[in-house]
């Protein structure tokens, strides 16, 4: 961990939210990115509920980590993520009707979200319960950021609308956008930009598409194979 | 729903609602494992028969389980720890009984445990309310419709090396943009009547 700032609480939330961001940097957990941000209020939808998610998992994983046995480390998280995603789950049906509608399936799919088992493993069971509870909300934020963002601009040329809000916009809008292949083609243009200004994402830097959350991503066996050829 | 017939059940999954393509499942392994055509048909391969299974044991759980004790809304736990166990078994099973197929599937069933669209496949057979029959066909569907994209992607791949791509387009961009375009493809698909 770079320490040059003095304070490893807010280094943590910088950390998250620009330096390794899950979603621009890490690419972790695309198929919420892509699936839920056809709309602005989607994805921050998406993006508080994993944050709340990712939260508290790393609180409670850092403070089992001394009890769970490594050997089945993993099954207890998943069994720790699932029971949080399932009261999440119901939380938003009973309170926010509208878009458990609207996010459906990817809900109860935050449990596989790549970014939760990941930060579990690479950070929550090596640190203090506080330091872990500032890296889920870091990384949590930085993930809601992201599909904000991308959700901001699906929404603007897809539908011509700024969080549900009529824009008076000269051309009509390209309907592809909120689309699916539209998800695919705003992620495309915004790492090829981040490219451009030379941010070097984590699948750029190593074996392309891979994201480096080897424990938990089904492409890590990519980077073994990988790894084999290069020996 | 529950008396769809098990040809439209295919079809609709494998094709018209692409797994990947237009629901977004499974796509860390669609752009991770995608760099050669063999690895991505074996990765196939291997996930059409987990996913069978698991659309099979998960429905016999949620119907026969869960529903008589009233604890439907344990279902995402339940069908993740099935579908991580189910994994292991299919693996021991596999290694025992054929030893020629373990060796060509065996690194990727791990990693199937965390590919989201197995747990999709299980979530979405209950809310469609499928019976058994329709459960496997969806499951079956559903994995075809992964293998047919992650086919195409990495015959995409295997060229994408050869043309002059823009700078900042170079690596993950690029794979998007075929993506995209794939997608863009499959939605002639929406237009079969039937």
């Amino acid at each position: 961990m770079n320490n040059k700032r003095t304070n490893p609480y807010s280094e943590r939330i910088f950390n998250g939210l620009i330096k390794e961001n899950p979603c621009l940097i890490l690419m972790l957990g695309m198929c919420p990115t892509l699936a839920v941000t056809t709309t602005a209020s989607n994805g921050l939808g998406m993006g508080l509920s994993t944050l709340a998610v990712l939260i508290l998992s790393n609180l409670i994983i850092s403070l089992m980590r001394k009890v769970i046995p490594d050997a089945v480390r993993l099954p207890a998280y998943i069994v720790i993520v699932a029971t949080l995603v399932t009261v999440v789950q119901l939380l938003i049906q009973a309170y926010i009707p509208a878009l458990y509608a609207s996010l459906g399936i990817y809900i109860p799919l935050i449990v596989v979200n790549c970014i939760i088992l990941g930060r579990a493993e690479a950070y929550a069971n090596k640190n203090t319960p506080v330091l872990a509870l500032m890296d889920g909300l870091g990384m949590g934020l930085g993930f809601t950021a992201a599909l904000v963002l991308i959700g901001i601009l699906r929404e603007f040329f897809g539908a011509g609308t700024f969080f549900g809000n009529e824009l008076p916009l000269p051309i009509p809008p390209i309907g592809i956008f909120v689309k699916a292949p539209g998800a695919f083609l705003v992620m495309a243009f915004i790492v090829a930009v981040m490219n451009a200004v030379n941010i070097k994402t984590e699948a750029n830097k190593k074996v392309e598409g891979c994201d480096g959350c080897c424990a938990s991503c089904s492409s890590s066996s990519d980077c073994g194979t990988k790894k084999e050829d290069k020996e | 729903m529950s008396n769809t017939s098990l040809l439209f059940i295919i079809i609709t999954t494998a094709l018209v609602s692409n797994v990947v393509l237009s629901q977004f499942l499974g796509i860390c392994s669609f752009l991770g494992v995608s760099q050669s055509i063999k690895n991505s048909a074996a990765l196939g391969v291997a996930v059409m028969f987990v996913m069978t299974i698991a659309s099979a044991v998960a429905w016999m759980l949620y119907t026969w389980l869960l529903v008589p004790l009233g604890l439907e809304y344990m279902q995402t736990i339940v069908f993740i720890l099935v579908i991580a166990a189910l994994v292991q078994i299919v693996e021991m099973f596999l290694k025992k009984s054929s030893p020629a197929l373990y060796n060509a599937l065996g690194i990727y069933l791990p990693l199937i445990t965390t590919n989201c669209a197995v747990l999709g496949v299980a979530l979405t057979n209950v809310q469609n309310e499928y019976n058994f029959s329709q459960s496997v066909v969806a499951g079956f569907g559903t994995a075809a419709g992964y293998t047919i994209a992650i086919v195409i992607l990495a015959g995409i791949r295997e060229r994408i090396y050869l043309p002059d791509v823009p700078k900042p387009f170079r690596g993950a961009p690029i794979v998007l943009l075929s993506a995209a375009l794939m997608s863009i493809a499959f939605f002639g698909f929406s237009g079969l009547s039937l």
